[in-house]
C-alpha cells in the first residue's frame, strides 16, 4: 500500500524533534528559580496542549461523521482520541515528575489545573469501553460520535472554568508564555510544532494500518479464504 | 519576565528531567513497537493470502468476476 505524504511527515517529525531537543538543551537559557528542572516545561506543556487539542479535533471529526454519515470520519475521530489518550498518559507522568521535583508532591488534589486534566483524561478513558460495548457497527459509530462531541465541548469549558478559578499554584501557560524571553519562547514554539507533528504522524500511521487491515479483510472475504 | 539564572543553581534536579524525557520517548517507542508487531501480522496475512490465491486460482477468478 502506498502512503503518500507519510514519509515526508515522518522525516519532518524527526527533524523537528532534533531541532527542538537541541534548542531545549543547548540554546534555551536556565531559569533562575527552577534551574535545569524547567526543561520539563518544553515537553510537558506541548504534550498537554496537543492532547487537549486532539480531544477537541476528535469532537469536530465526530460532527463531520454525524453530518455526512461517512464512516471514515468516525475512524479518524476514533484514532485521534485514541492517540490523545496515549499522549495524556505522558502528560500525567511528566506532570507528576515535575510536581514532585518542584513542590515535593506527586499530585496536588486542590490544584484545579491538575484535577481538571485528570477528569478529562478519565472521561475519555471511558470512550473505548463505551464504543466496543456496542456490537452493531453503525450504532457504535453513532454513539461514539455523540460521546466525542459532548466530551469535546467539555474540554474548552473546563479550560475556561480553570482559568476563572481563584487559587492555583500551577503556572498559567497560555497567559504566561508572553512573559517568556525570546529564546525560551522560540524553544517552546518549536517544541509545540514538533509535538503536533509527532501526533499527526502517529495518527496517520494508525489510520493507514486500519485501512490496510479493513482492505485485507474485505479481500479475504471476496476470495472466500475466511 | 521570567528570571534567568546567571549561574547553575546548586540544587539540580537533573534526574527528574531525564526521567520525564525517557518516559516520553519510552511511550513513543512502545507504541511504535506495537505498530511494528501489527504490521508483521498484516504482512504474514498478505503472504498467506497470496499463497492461497496461487493454490486456489478459482477464488481469484471469482473475485475478478465480482469486480
Amino acid at each position: 500500500m502506498r502512503l503518500p505524504g507519510l514519509r515526508a511527515l515522518s522525516i519532518s517529525t524527526v527533524a523537528a524533534f532534533c531541532v527542538s531537543l537541541s534548542l531545549v538543551f543547548f540554546y534555551a537559557p536556565i531559569e533562575a528559580e527552577e534551574g535545569f528542572l524547567q526543561k520539563i516545561f518544553y515537553l510537558h506543556v506541548p504534550l498537554a496542549i496537543v492532547t487537549l487539542a486532539g480531544f477537541v479535533i476528535g469532537g469536530l471529526m465526530a460532527i463531520a461523521h454525524l453530518r455526512t454519515r461517512d464512516q471514515r470520519w468516525d475512524m479518524r475521530s476514533y484514532v485521534v482520541i485514541h492517540m490523545s489518550l496515549i499522549f495524556g498518559v505522558g502528560v500525567l507522568i511528566t506532570g507528576s515528575l515535575w510536581a514532585h521535583a518542584s513542590w515535593g508532591h506527586w499530585w496536588v488534589w486542590n490544584e484545579p489545573t491538575l484535577v481538571s486534566f485528570l477528569i478529562i483524561f478519565l472521561l475519555y478513558a471511558t470512550y473505548q469501553p463505551l464504543r466496543f460495548a456496542i456490537e452493531d457497527p453503525e450504532r457504535q459509530a453513532r454513539y461514539a460520535s455523540v460521546f466525542a462531541i459532548t466530551a469535546g465541548a467539555f474540554v474548552p469549558l473546563n479550560f475556561i472554568a480553570v482559568r476563572l478559578s481563584a487559587s492555583y499554584v500551577h503556572p498559567r501557560v497560555l497567559g504566561s508564555t508572553s512573559n517568556l524571553p525570546g529564546s525560551m519562547m522560540l524553544t517552546f514554539l518549536v517544541s509545540l510544532v514538533a509535538m503536533a507533528l509527532l501526533f499527526a504522524t502517529l495518527c496517520s500511521y494508525e489510520l493507514a494500518a486500519k485501512r490496510t487491515r479493513i482492505l485485507l479483510k474485505a479481500r479475504s472475504r471476496i476470495l472466500g479464504f475466511q | 519576565m521570567t528570571p534567568l539564572a546567571t549561574a547553575l543553581p546548586e540544587h539540580t534536579n537533573d534526574g527528574y528531567v531525564a526521567a520525564a524525557y525517557i518516559v516520553f520517548f519510552a511511550i513513543v517507542l512502545i507504541y511504535v513497537a506495537i505498530m511494528a508487531i501489527r504490521l508483521g501480522r498484516v504482512e504474514r496475512k498478505v503472504r498467506e493470502l497470496s499463497a492461497q490465491e496461487r493454490e486456489h486460482p478459482e477464488g481469484a477468478q471469482k473475485e475478478r468476476e465480482t469486480v
